[in-house]
C-alpha cells in the first residue's frame, strides 16, 4: 500500500467535489488519484496489492445517512447505495417480493464481509482475475492498456466466455448485479450537476478495446441509489460454485418470470460468473415470452443464452454448465410457491 | 461428557480442556510475531517475478524515496552466509536454493531484495517500488513440460532407501484372474498455516534471539548457527505457539538466517511479517504426483500382484521426494510386489514435507484402486480389505505391532449406515442430489524419535515441566501435562509446562506424528526418576522402593492407582528426609532401535525418527477406517460432501477431546485435499497463480456438515513407553480415495485426478 490522504465526506457535495477534482477526463476513473471508500472490502485489497494506488481516499461512510434506506413500494423498491448487503438481504419484504436480490446478496461474500459491504460498493467490485490482481505481471489490458492479457493463454479457469474481448476475458464477479440488470433497475447518480438517471444496464462497459474503462460513471460521480420498477415474487438466483459458501460463481443465473395461467407474460433472465459485465440474456427471454414453460423451452432457451459464448482452455466447461443453471434456474422459478 | 470431549474407553486418557485453551481464546497466547522487540526495524520481502534466469540489475530510485527506509538489501550486498544441506543429506535446510546469495533466480517468487525501513507500511510501500529487470530463462514448470529430467529416486535421497519388492510381480500379474491398471495425478498444494512465515531476530552482543513459528526449535537453532558461522550455544529460538504448521515449519527455510544477518549488521531488532503469498513460494509445498498402479487378484479377491509406480516433482538441485511405496505395498497380503519411485526436476523450490506426506498421495493411489478392484470382482469394498488383511506385512515378513483395521472398518461401517447402500452406482438419490457412499482404510506409521525432558517437583507438588517441544495446535501442552500429573500423582492443575524454546532440553521435530510418543515417553523417564528418588529417601530399600513404585502414587490427593489399602507417598517427608526444597530430574530417552548417535544428533538439531516399516523385527503404524457420503448435483454437478465418519486405532489415547479434534481436522483436510485445494501453476512461466486463500480454497463451516470420529480402543506394548502410535497425520490419508470411491458410486465416473471439480463430472 502507496501513502494516501484520508478526508471524509459529511454530504454528497463535499464528497463530489473531492473526487471530481482529482479525476481527469482521460484517465479511466479506476485509475483517479482520489477514489471513494465505502466498506472499503474491494478497494483496501487492492491497494495492499498495489493494483490500485490513489493518492486520496474519500470516505463516503457518513452519507450513509441519507444514502442507505431501504424502500420498498407499491410500484417498485428503492435502495440506498450506501445500504448494507446483509441488511438488504435480510429485509423480509425484500425476501418476499424480490427472492432474486435477496439471495443473490445472501450467496454472496461471507458474513463479515456483507456486514461490511454496501450496495453501490458491490456493483462497482473488480474483477477477480490472478493476473489482473498480481502487479508483477507487466501484461494486464486492464492494469496497463495496451500491455497484452496474460489470462488469454494463462490459467483461465474462472475467466469469462460472454462479452470477452481479445484484450480481456475477466469475469465480472458480482451476485447482485445480475439481479439488478435482470428486473431493469435504474440506478441514481449524484454528481457535480446534480442527480442522473441511467438504466443499470448501461453503467458497465464490456472490455472491447479498452478493458480499463469499466463503467459510464463520469469523474466525481457516485451511486446514490437503485431503482426497481415492479415487484417480482416469482424469481430466483442459483448459484454454482466449488465450496458450499463464501465463493465467486462459476456460473448462475437470475431468472424472473411473470406467469399467469400457465403461461409466460414477462420473463427476465440475467447471467453470473461467466460474463465480462452484469449480463442480461435477452435473446433467451425472448423465447420464453407468451409460452408455455416445458423442459425443451427451458433446453432452447440456455442455448440461447450461450450462443455467443467462447471458451478458452480452461473455462469452456462454463458453457454446458451455465446452460444447466439457466435451465434449472428456470424450472425453479416456475414451480416455486409464490 | 459430549462430542468435542468423548468418553474415554480402556487404555485413553482423560478428555481434560487443553491447557493453553483460555490463552489462545482470550488472545493472551503469544506467537512469534506477538513478541515485544526493542526498536525494531521492519523487512518487507521482494520476490522474483520470474521463475528462472537472472537480474540484470535494479533501480532503487524510486524506492529509496519513501520516508522511513533504511536499507534494501539485494545479492549485492547481502549478508554472506554459508551453505546447508538439505535436511535429508544431514542438514537443517528445506532447500539449497540459497537466494541473495547471486543474480541468478532459481524459481517462482524467490527472495531477491529485502526491504528495511521504520515501519511496516514505509518498507512494504518501498518494496512496491523496487524495480528489477530480468533476463527469463523459459522453465520447466511441471510433468508436462519440456526440459525436465526423470530419475529414480534410489540412490539420490539418502532416506529413500529402497524400492520395496517381494515375489515376481510380473508373471504373477500376468497370472492373475482379475486384472487392473491405472493412472492417478495429486496436485500442488500449499499447507497455508494461519500464520505466515513471520520471522523477528534480535541480538544481545553475540547471542542471538530468532522469534519464529517453527516445528522444530533445535533444528532452527543449528541451521542458523551453521549459516552465520556461529556456536550453536550463541542462537535461542523461542516459539511457546505456533499458529499451525503441518510440515511448513519441519526444516530451516532461507528467511531466518538472512533476517538474522541483516538484523547483526544493523544492529537492530528485524522483525519480518511476509504476505501470504510470499509464504507460497518462500516456504515449502506438498509437490505434484503421478501413479500408476497394477493390481492382480484371483476371483476370490486374494491379491496376487501389485505394483506401485510414482513419479514426484522436485526442484532442480534437491531430490525431495516422499516415496510412500513404503507403506503401500506393505499395507495388503500380497505375495508379488514391485515398485519404483521417480523423481522429476523441474525449475520449481523445493517442495517439503505436508501432513502425512507420502500417505496422502499413495494411498490416494492405491485405496482408489482397491475400490476399483472391488467393483470388477463384483464384491463390498470393505469385504475386499477384509480378504487381504495381514498381520504380516509382505516385504520383510514382519509382524505388526498391532492391526485394528478391519474393527475400524466394521465400526466406521456401523456408525455410518454403510449396509443401507444400495451397491449399484447412480442408484440413490435425493431430489436434485445423487448420493454416493464410499469408503477407504487409512494409515501411518507409528514413529519415534529420542527426547530429553527436565522435571522439576517442589514440597507442594507445584511441577514445572521443561521440553524444547512444540505446540502446533495439536494439544502437546494437554497431553505433556496430564503425562507428568499422572505419573507424579500430582493435580493436573499444579503441573506446568514450557515448550518452544531451544533453551529447554531438546525434543524432536514436530513432525511425522512422533511428537506425543516421544516428548510423553521422555517426561515418563523423567517423571519415574523423580518417584524413585523421593521413594528412596522415605524407602531405603531397593526392593521395597520398587515394589511401592508399582503400587502407589505420590499424590497429595488420594491417588488413582492407590488401592485402598496404600496410602500415597507423604510427598513432604520424602523432601524431609532428602532435605531438599526441590527434586529436579533431567533425562535423556530414546526409542528402542535408535542409532548410536542419537543423543549426539539430538542435541545437534537432528531428529533420529525410527519406526514404521524401518524397526529390527516389526512394523508398526496406526489404522483407521473412513467412510464418506457424496452428494453431487444432477445440474450444476457441484460436489457435497455431507458426512465424513472415520473410526481411528492409534494405541494408546492421551487425552479422547485433543485426539478428537486432531481426527477431525484431518478428515476435514481429507475433504478439502479432495474436493477444493489445488495450488495453480502457470505452466508456461512456472508461476503459482492462485497465492491467496480467496482462490486456494479450503472449506468453509457450510462444506462440512457432519464429521465423525470414533476413538477404538486398543493397546500396543511393542513401540514405546507411552503406548502411543501418534494420530495428528492419520485421518486426513485415505480420504481422498473414499471421495472419489464415492463420487464414483453417486455418478458412475471414476475420477482419477486430484481436485474433482464440478467440470470433471459429466452429465
Amino acid at each position: 500500500m502507496r501513502s494516501f490522504s484520508y478526508q471524509r465526506a459529511t454530504d454528497p457535495d463535499m464528497a463530489v467535489q473531492a473526487l471530481s477534482a482529482a479525476a481527469t477526463a482521460n484517465n479511466p476513473l479506476t485509475k483517479a488519484t482520489a477514489q471513494p471508500l465505502a466498506g472499503g472490502t474491494t478497494l483496501i485489497d487492492l491497494m495492499k496489492l498495489d493494483v490500485m494506488r490513489p493518492a486520496a481516499i474519500v470516505d463516503i461512510n457518513p452519507l450513509a445517512r441519507s444514502w442507505s434506506a431501504i424502500e420498498p413500494g407499491s410500484d417498485g423498491l428503492r435502495l440506498g447505495a450506501l445500504a448494507k448487503m446483509s441488511d438488504v438481504a435480510a429485509h423480509a419484504e425484500i425476501q418476499r417480493n424480490y427472492p432474486v436480490i435477496a439471495n443473490s446478496l445472501k450467496l454472496a461474500a461471507s458474513a463479515q464481509l456483507r456486514n461490511m459491504a454496501t450496495l453501490g460498493g458491490n456493483v462497482m467490485q473488480r474483477t477477480r482475475c490472478s493476473y489482473f490482481r498480481d502487479v508483477s505481471y507487466e501484461n494486464c489490458n486492464k492494469r496497463n492498456p495496451g500491455s497484452g492479457c496474460a489470462a488469454m493463454d494463462g490459467v483461465n479457469r474462472m475467466h469469462a466466455v460472454l462479452g470477452t474481448s481479445d484484450q480481456c476475458i475477466a469475469t465480472y464477479p458480482g451476485d447482485f448485479a445480475q439481479a439488478l440488470i435482470a428486473l431493469d433497475a435504474v440506478v441514481e447518480i449524484t454528481g457535480r450537476s446534480g442527480t442522473r438517471s441511467l438504466p443499470f444496464a448501461d453503467l458497465h462497459k464490456a472490455p472491447g478495446t479498452t478493458p480499463e474503462i469499466e463503467t459510464t460513471l463520469r469523474p466525481g460521480e457516485l451511486i446514490s441509489a437503485f431503482s426497481i420498477p415492479g415487484r417480482w415474487p416469482r424469481s430466483v438466483y442459483l448459484k454454482a460454485r466449488d465450496r458450499q459458501s463464501y465463493e465467486f460463481a462459476l456460473s448462475s443465473a437470475a431468472v424472473a418470470l411473470d406467469v399467469q395461467d400457465g403461461t409466460i407474460r414477462d420473463a427476465r433472465v440475467a447471467l453470473g460468473g461467466v460474463a465480462t459485465v452484469p449480463w442480461r440474456a435477452r435473446e433467451a427471454e425472448a423465447l420464453l415470452k407468451g409460452q408455455k414453460f416445458d423442459d425443451g423451452l427451458a433446453q432452447r432457451v440456455a442455448d440461447a443464452a450461450f450462443a455467443d459464448a467462447k471458451g478458452r482452455r480452461h473455462n469452456s466447461f462454463k458453457i454446458a454448465l451455465g446452460k444447466r443453471v439457466v435451465a434449472r434456474a428456470l424450472q425453479q422459478a416456475v414451480t416455486m410457491e409464490i | 461428557m459430549t462430542a468435542a470431549a468423548p468418553e474415554p474407553k480402556a487404555n485413553m486418557g482423560h478428555p481434560v480442556p487443553r491447557y493453553d485453551a483460555a490463552a489462545k481464546v482470550t488472545g493472551r497466547a503469544t506467537y512469534a510475531s506477538d513478541m515485544p522487540l526493542d526498536n525494531p526495524a521492519y523487512a518487507f520481502l521482494v520476490t522474483s517475478a520470474i521463475a528462472k534466469g537472472r537480474i540484470d540489475g535494479f533501480d532503487l530510485d524510486d524506492a529509496r524515496q519513501v520516508r522511513g527506509v533504511i536499507d534494501i538489501v539485494t545479492h549485492e550486498n547481502a549478508p554472506k552466509l554459508k551453505e546447508s544441506k538439505l535436511f535429508s543429506n544431514g542438514g537443517y535446510a528445506g532447500t539449497t536454493i540459497q537466494p541473495l546469495k547471486s543474480a541468478d533466480v532459481a524459481h517462482d517468487g524467490q527472495i531477491i531484495a529485502v526491504v528495511i525501513a521504520e515501519s511496516y507500511e514505509a518498507a512494504r510501500e518501498a518494496a512496491n517500488r523496487v524495480k528489477v529487470s530480468y533476463t527469463a530463462v523459459a522453465p520447466s514448470a511441471s510433468f508436462e513440460s519440456p526440459g525436465t529430467t526423470t530419475t529414480a529416486a534410489k540412490g539420490q535421497n539418502a532416506q529413500f532407501k529402497e524400492d520395496p519388492e517381494v515375489g515376481d510381480f510380473a508373471k504373477a500379474f500376468d497370472a492373475a484372474e482379475v486384472k487392473l491398471t491405472a493412472s492417478y495425478d495429486t496436485p500442488t498444494q500449499h499447507h497455508n498455516p494461519m500464520e505466515l512465515f513471520t520471522t523477528s531476530c534480535a541480538w544481545m552482543g553475540d547471542n542471538l534471539v530468532i522469534y519464529e513459528g517453527s516445528q522444530y526449535v533445535y533444528g532452527l537453532k543449528n541451521g542458523v548457527a551453521e549459516q552465520l558461522g556461529i556456536d550453536a550455544d550463541k542462537v535461542r529460538v523461542v516459539n511457546p505457539y505456533v499458529g499451525g504448521g503441518f510440515g511448513s515449519r519441519g526444516s530451516m527455510t532461507p528467511r531466518t538466517a538472512i533476517i538474522a544477518g541483516i538484523a547483526k549488521r544493523l544492529n537492530r531488532p528485524i522483525k519480518l511479517v511476509p504476505t501470504r503469498d510470499q509464504g507460497f513460494t518462500i516456504a515449502t509445498y506438498r509437490a505434484e504426483t503421478r501413479h500408476e498402479i497394477r493390481l492382480g487378484a484371483g476371483r476370490d479377491g486374494k491379491l496376487v500382484a501389485l505394483r506401485h509406480d510414482g513419479a514426484e516433482v522436485s526442484s532442480r538441485p534437491d531430490a525431495y521426494c516422499v516415496g510412500g511405496t513404503k507403506t503401500t505395498t506393505r499395507l495388503y497380503a500380497c505375495p508379488n510386489v514391485a515398485s519404483l519411485v521417480s523423481i522429476v526436476r523441474a525449475d520449481r523450490n523445493t517442495p517439503g514435507f505436508m501432513r502425512s506426506p507420502p500417505e496422502v498421495p499413495y494411498l490416494f493411489a492405491l485405496e482408489s484402486a482397491m475400490d476399483e478392484l472391488a467393483v470388477k470382482l463384483n464384491m463390498d469394498p470393505v469385504e475386499l480389505r477384509r480378504i487381504n488383511d495381514t498381520t504380516v506385512e509382505p516385504i520383510g515378513g514382519k509382524p505388526y505391532t498391532s492391526r485394528s483395521l478391519m474393527a475400524c472398518f466394521d465400526e466406521a461401517a456401523r456408525a455410518f449406515g454403510w449396509s443401507q447402500r444400495s451397491p449399484q452406482p447412480k442408484s440413490m438419490s435425493d431430489g436434485d442430489w445423487l448420493i454416493g457412499y464410499g469408503c477407504a482404510a487409512t494409515c501411518y506409521p507409528t514413529q519415534m524419535a529420542p527426547s530429553a525432558a527436565r522435571v522439576r517437583l517442589q514440597r507442594d507438588g507445584r511441577t514445572r515441566v521443561e521440553i524444547a517441544g512444540h505446540e502446533i495446535g495439536t494439544g502437546a501442552y494437554t497431553v505433556i501435562a496430564q503425562t507428568a500429573a499422572e505419573r507424579l500423582g500430582v493435580p493436573l492443575e499444579k503441573v506446568a509446562v514450557f515448550l518452544g524454546d531451544s533453551d529447554l532440553p531438546p525434543a524432536p521435530v514436530a513432525g511425522g506424528s512422533n511428537s506425543t510418543a516421544s516428548t510423553c515417553s521422555a517426561v515418563m523417564m523423567v517423571c519415574d526418576r523423580i518417584r524413585q528418588r523421593l521413594f528412596k529417601a522415605v524407602t531405603p530399600s531397593d526392593s521395597l522402593a520398587d515394589k511401592a513404585k508399582e503400587t502407589v502414587g505420590i499424590s497429595q490427593a488420594p491417588s488413582t492407582q492407590a488401592a485402598q489399602s496404600d496410602r500415597p507417598l507423604d510427598i513432604e517427608k520424602a523432601f524431609d528426609a532428602l532435605g531438599v526444597g526441590i527434586v529436579e530430574e533431567y533425562g535423556e530417552w530414546k526409542p528402542e532401535g535408535a542409532p548410536l548417535d542419537s543423543f549426539t544428533a539430538m542435541h545437534s538439531g537432528h531428529a533420529r525418527l525410527v519406526g514404521g516399516h524401518q524397526m529390527k523385527d516389526r512394523i508398526a503404524y496406526a489404522f483407521g477406517a473412513e467412510f464418506v457420503e457424496v452428494r453431487v448435483n444432477r445440474f450444476t454437478h457441484e460436489i457435497r460432501c455431507p458426512r465424513l465418519v472415520g473410526a481411528f486405532a492409534a494405541g494408546r489415547i492421551m487425552n479422547p477431546r485433543t485426539a478428537r479434534s486432531q481426527l477431525m481436522g484431518g478428515l476435514i483436510w481429507g475433504m478439502s485435499s479432495a474436493l477444493l485445494e489445488a495450488t495453480e501453476i502457470d505452466e508456461r512461466n512456472a508461476r503459482y497463480v492462485n497465492d491467496n486463500l480467496a482462490d486456494y480454497l479450503v472449506p468453509v463451516n457450510a462444506d462440512v456438515p457432519g464429521v465423525e470420529v470414533i476413538l477404538l480402543s486398543e493397546q500396543d506394548d511393542h513401540i514405546n513407553p507411552a503406548g502411543v502410535k501418534g494420530l495428528g497425520e492419520l485421518a486426513n490419508v485415505g480420504t481422498n480415495a473414499a471421495i472419489c470411491n464415492a463420487i464414483y458410486h453417486a455418478t458412475g465416473q471414476r475420477i482419477r485426478k486430484l481436485p474433482v471439480r464440478l467440470e470433471n463430472i459429466e452429465a
